[in-house]
């Protein structure tokens, strides 16, 4: 299959599953809420502002955060774990 | 003692910090061990932490991506993820899905959409609880009868084998899932993920709960592949489910990521767990946690008939899923440090 197809198929996969990560927990009504900056300085009055000027970036930078943030976590797990001597790359068991 | 807790600058309430990296840590260690994004435990837990619930559903999807990422990263490493199963099981999930969501909208015309649900949700449960218990027996009662007459134990043996009859199904398209080990039809993990789907979108939960027994059992996936694939789906879902909470205004990142602290280090813990515990080890534990998932349900259930019980039931059900979620993480984690001290000593012996 062309690269550009494979993109294609999933992206459109990617948008389909919208439903199936809603599906954890229901909807709820559509209500505007506004942050109250005013309470707030540096990055978490900009943080709030950002939300309270456009939910698109956001959400944009949200989406950039949470993986980059679990992965640089993650990473960091690992290299403890390296360091104590458990082999990551391997699991000897293969029972059912 | 001020400093224990933090400022969320979009639901403006104070959140106690160690609380969510506890939680975090909690679920993440489940999570990355069981395969699931495990909603159902951390709503309660956002809950008493004094959470609007707004946000609750929002934040837990987001910690959950991040969560799922990290674990499906680890799993993919110990030859866990099947992808193309995950990949092929993602467009049954989805067409099954809506029309779950479909039924569930014409329900509510009806009237009849609380009660359907709720019992749904607890037959399921048991049947899963059931599923589990009868494996291991029947897994069990194999290996007595063949220490009886005389026979080596057959390690790779297991209980209940109904993925051997739906095997023998072959309409074409024929898949062969490296990772899983299996050759069957296609038609076997969309009609499973389909199933699966229609089930997560009645009931309103994320599915992994259901998907993780229907890939040992009807697709006959290695309880490890079945672990790492359903992760994989989660991450998936959990990334998009972020961005539209997210663009709905729903998501408290900073709570978020103090969760995600805790997840992330748990979740690795939870994922290198299964290489000490054999496969039916973690689905004895999964179907405990199906049991205490069932009372918690029951519990929420009781107040719609008897209305005087409901404080004592929704503490009741609280008490029950934190306990639950501290005792598993608790048991998982003892098991991984047992393991991989043992690990290091023979890594040392040798040397």
């Amino acid at each position: 299959m062309p690269a550009v197809k494979r993109l294609a198929l999933i992206l459109a996969t990617l948008w389909l599953t919208a439903q199936t990560a809603l599906a954890a927990g229901g909807g709820g009504e559509f209500i505007v809420i506004v942050a109250d900056s005013r309470k707030l300085t540096g990055i978490m009055a900009w943080w709030a502002n950002l939300y309270n000027e456009s939910h698109l970036y956001f959400t944009a930078l949200t989406v950039v955060l949470i993986p980059l943030i679990g992965v640089i976590f993650g990473v960091l797990a690992d290299f403890i774990m390296h360091f104590i001597g458990i082999d990551l790359s391997s699991r000897d068991l293969a029972e059912h | 003692m001020d400093w224990l807790y933090v400022l969320m600058p979009i639901a403006g309430v104070k959140i106690f910090w160690p609380g969510l990296i506890i939680l975090g840590i909690g679920v993440g260690v489940i999570g990355g061990f069981f395969g699931m994004g495990g909603a159902w435990m951390v709503t309660p837990g956002l809950n008493i932490l004094g959470f609007p619930m707004a946000f609750a559903i929002g934040t837990d999807i987001a910690h959950m991506a991040g969560k799922s990422l990290i674990s499906t990263m680890r799993h993919g490493k110990f030859g866990n993820v099947d992808y193309k199963l995950g990949m092929i099981m993602l467009i049954g999930t989805v067409v099954g899905f809506e029309i779950g969501a479909q039924m569930i909208m014409w329900l509510e015309r009806i009237g009849q959409v609380g009660p359907v649900v709720r019992w749904m949700y607890l037959v399921l449960l048991a049947l899963i609880a059931w599923m589990v218990f009868a494996d291991v027996s029947k897994k069990r009662k194999k290996e007595r009868e063949a220490i009886a007459a005389g026979k080596e134990v057959d390690k790779l043996a297991t209980g209940i084998e109904w993925h051997k009859t739906l095997h023998k199904i072959k309409i074409p398209p024929m898949v062969t899932l490296q990772a899983a080990g299996i050759t069957c039809s296609a038609w076997l993990p969309i009609l499973v993920s389909f199933f699966t789907g229609w089930l997560a979108g009645i009931l309103g939960i994320g599915g992994g709960l259901i998907r993780m027994p229907a890939l040992i059992y009807l697709i006959g996936c290695p309880t490890h592949v079945a672990v790492g694939t359903d992760l994989f789906e989660v991450m998936i879902s959990g990334l998009y489910g972020a961005a539209s909470y997210t663009y709905k205004g729903r998501t408290e990142l900073v709570a978020a990521i103090i969760m995600l602290i805790g997840a992330a280090m748990g979740a690795q813990v939870g994922s290198v767990a299964t290489k000490y515990i054999k496969g039916y080890g973690i689905r004895i534990a999964f179907g405990l946690a199906v049991v205490g998932c069932f009372i918690s349900v029951l519990l929420k259930l009781i107040p719609n008939y008897v209305p005087e019980l409901y404080t004592i039931c929704d503490v009741t059900a609280t008490v029950l899923i934190l306990g639950l979620v501290a005792a598993m993480s608790v048991y998982i984690t003892v098991k991984m440090v047992q393991g991989a001290a043992k690990e290091v000593a023979m890594k040392k012996g040798k040397a």
